[in-house]
């Protein structure tokens, strides 16, 4: 059977506010399927009821078709799960702490230690193997954690923002781990598109606690990103409202978003004005302009299905 | 991926007990419940090695008997709850609520086991840390004991040693209870010391003394086997003196004057700790399986 997460109508209200709502989503097979939404959307809060360490209000969460709220340890069996930042009884050693986990998901005691020096290996943390974890940085501690869902050989694996506290290289190691999982199911949250554009095939979007689409990268760029072109135009102090409505005025622009102080994301119809026109037209506004590229696919369907972030 | 086994709830419990207790015993809380420990038994054994008081060496003309039962009384009887209560609320008091607080439980939950078999695991391991505190100040006791009655252990400071380990585990149900009801580490190590250190003695008194109410239903009131096993005779499950009499006053027979102390008995008092063991127990398993990871 191939390996599955799902989710029926599940929902998560904390007093008054609803956090996940009726969410609907069922990935399967061996791939990794990118969580994506903004801060916020309610991902860890869809992960959590996936490992247990929150109850669902209504509705289920289901790991190889096994209900996590009726039965756990089946459950989790053969899933790995990095929920958040965890942290380690501060003073054992990431030798020690990840043999616990070795332990308890009964990894042969044979197995043990090549497996332990694999995933530390992966991680670069094996020059401090025998160091106690409470000295750690975030970081380090972070690599840590990545090394104890890689042990036992988990068919399921569910990351939450694996990277949070990494430096860019720990970043970029932890994407190739990630990449290199590729016969097993990942389900990995994200708020970073390069992440999610690198290493999945599907991305899952959901914002508000709901699902807005679940489909392949191709699709959902092909299908959210409008057709058309879109650029990313940096600019060299905060982007005002005036600005944004004279880049929207220009010939052949069919919307404009913000993606952040400093960035303005402009679909345009190739059909009205060519890339390079609308380059000198934005640089004719003497705006404070200051780059200009070519938006990813996924940012574009990402702003134009979520409209406002944090 | 042919490589796994089930694990069986037992062998994970004790998984968490061996690795909790090695984070127990390197750190840094073992050592200062240690060497509390290891001051009052310095403290009593330079008291009494140097003033001799009658209170522990008896008074001349004391049967021997009575006497060594007076000195493990004085030394032990009146320590031995501190030390119980301070190890109960160092190993438990925070066992869960640290989880959440320190974020160690999102290592350790998100996997396949059980709650309860992470919560039997701690607790187990936080009985081995404070019976190895405990053990070690009996046996400073037994030491001085030996040393001023050589050859010379009663039975009734074996028992003793027994019920103080049996409102160990009591107050370890207790205090994971508490650790299980509290976010913070810090609030639920403070409840525990000040329900167990102050709380239920002011219940006890005042069940007791002005109510004419047997505390039955008090932890501590039950651990008072633990020093009523040392006097001999054993207490009287009721006493009633009039306060008239206590002040050399006439004897007053008035009800208002009469001031009522309570002893549990032996099978009582076991009885109590026993409740106290399953009853908490099962309030802090009930709340650590309900309890949310958020934040
Ligand atoms: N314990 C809680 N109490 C109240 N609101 C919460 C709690 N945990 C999360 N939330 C809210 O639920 C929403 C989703 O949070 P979360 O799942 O952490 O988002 P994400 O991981 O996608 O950034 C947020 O608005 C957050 O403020
Ligand atoms: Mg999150």
């Amino acid at each position: 059977m191939a390996p599955s997460l799902e989710a029926v109508q599940l929902t998560k209200n904390f007093g008054s506010f609803t956090a996940v709502s009726g969410l609907d989503l069922k990935v399967q097979g061996t791939k990794c399927v990118g969580f994506l939404g903004p801060n916020g959307a309610g991902k860890t809060t869809t992960m959590k009821m996936f490992t247990g360490l929150i109850a669902a209000t209504s509705g289920s969460a289901l790991i190889n078709g096994v209900d996590v709220s009726k039965d756990k340890k089946s459950a989790l069996a053969s899933c790995a799960t990095l929920i958040e930042t965890p942290e380690i009884y501060s003073s054992l050693t990431p030798k020690e702490a990840l043999s616990m986990i070795c332990e308890i998901r009964g990894v042969p005691k044979a197995e043990r230690g090549k497996r332990i020096d694999e995933a530390l290996g992966l991680v670069k943390m094996t020059e401090w193997e025998n160091k106690r974890v409470g000295s750690f940085s975030k970081g380090m501690k972070q690599r840590v954690n990545v090394a104890s869902t890689l042990l036992s050989d988990p068919e399921v694996i569910i990351l939450d923002e694996p990277s949070t506290g990494l430096d860019p290289r720990g970043m970029s190691e932890v994407r190739s781990i990630v990449k290199s999982l590729s016969d097993r199911l990942v389900f990995m949250s994200s708020h970073l598109l390069a992440e999610v554009t690198e290493v999945c095939q599907e991305v899952a979007l959901v914002d508000h606690g709901k699902l807005l689409v679940y489909d392949t990268l191709e699709n959902v760029t092909a299908r959210f990103s409008g057709g058309g072109g879109s650029v990313q135009v940096g600019f060299s102090r905060m982007v005002d409202e005036e600005t944004a409505s004279k880049v929207s005025k220009l010939q052949g622009v069919q919307g404009v978003t913000r993606s952040n102080d400093r960035h303005l994301i402009v679909r345009f119809d190739p059909k009205a004005v060519s890339q390079d026109k609308l380059f000198e037209g934005v640089a004719g506004l003497k705006a404070g302009a200051v780059s200009f590229e070519q938006a990813s696919g996924l940012e574009d369907a990402y702003l134009s299905l979520i409209k406002e972030t944090l | 991926m042919a490589t796994k086994a089930r694990v069986g709830s037992g062998s994970q419990i004790g998984i968490i007990t061996r690795y909790n207790f090695l984070n127990y015993f390197r750190a840094r809380r073992f050592y200062v419940m240690l060497s509390i420990m290891l001051l009052i038994s310095l403290l009593l054994t330079a008291v009494v090695g140097y003033y001799r008081p009658v209170t522990f060496l008896g008074i001349p003309g004391e049967s021997a008997s009575t006497a060594v039962l007076g000195f493990y009384g004085a030394g032990w009887g009146s320590f031995v709850s501190i030390v119980v209560i301070l190890s109960a609320a160092f190993f438990g008091g925070d066992a869960i609520s640290g989880e959440f607080q320190n974020r160690t439980g999102y290592f350790l939950v998100p996997n396949p086991i059980r709650r309860s078999a992470i919560y039997v695991g701690k607790w187990i391991a936080a009985l081995a840390a404070s019976t190895i505190i405990l053990l070690i100040f009996a046996g400073v006791m037994l030491a001085n004991g030996l040393y001023y009655f050589p050859g010379n252990v009663p039975w009734e400071f074996a028992q003793s040693v027994a019920f103080a380990w049996i409102y160990l585990v009591a107050a370890l149900s207790l205090t994971f209870a508490f650790s299980s009801l509290f976010k913070s580490s810090s609030i639920s190590i403070l409840m525990s010391v000040i329900l167990l250190l102050f709380v239920f003695g002011v219940i006890d008194t005042v069940s007791s003394a002005v109510a004419g109410v047997e505390p039955w239903y008090s932890i501590t009131y039950g651990a008072g086997i633990i020093t009523s096993i040392l006097n001999v005779p054993y207490p009287a499950h009721q006493l009633t003196q009039s306060l008239g009499s206590l002040a050399g006053g006439p004897n007053r027979t008035n009800a208002r004057f009469q001031l009522t102390t309570f002893n549990a008995t032996v099978p009582e008092g076991l009885g109590i700790l026993l409740v106290y063991f399953v009853a908490m127990a099962a309030l802090g398993l009930w709340l650590f399986e309900r309890k949310e990871f958020t934040s």
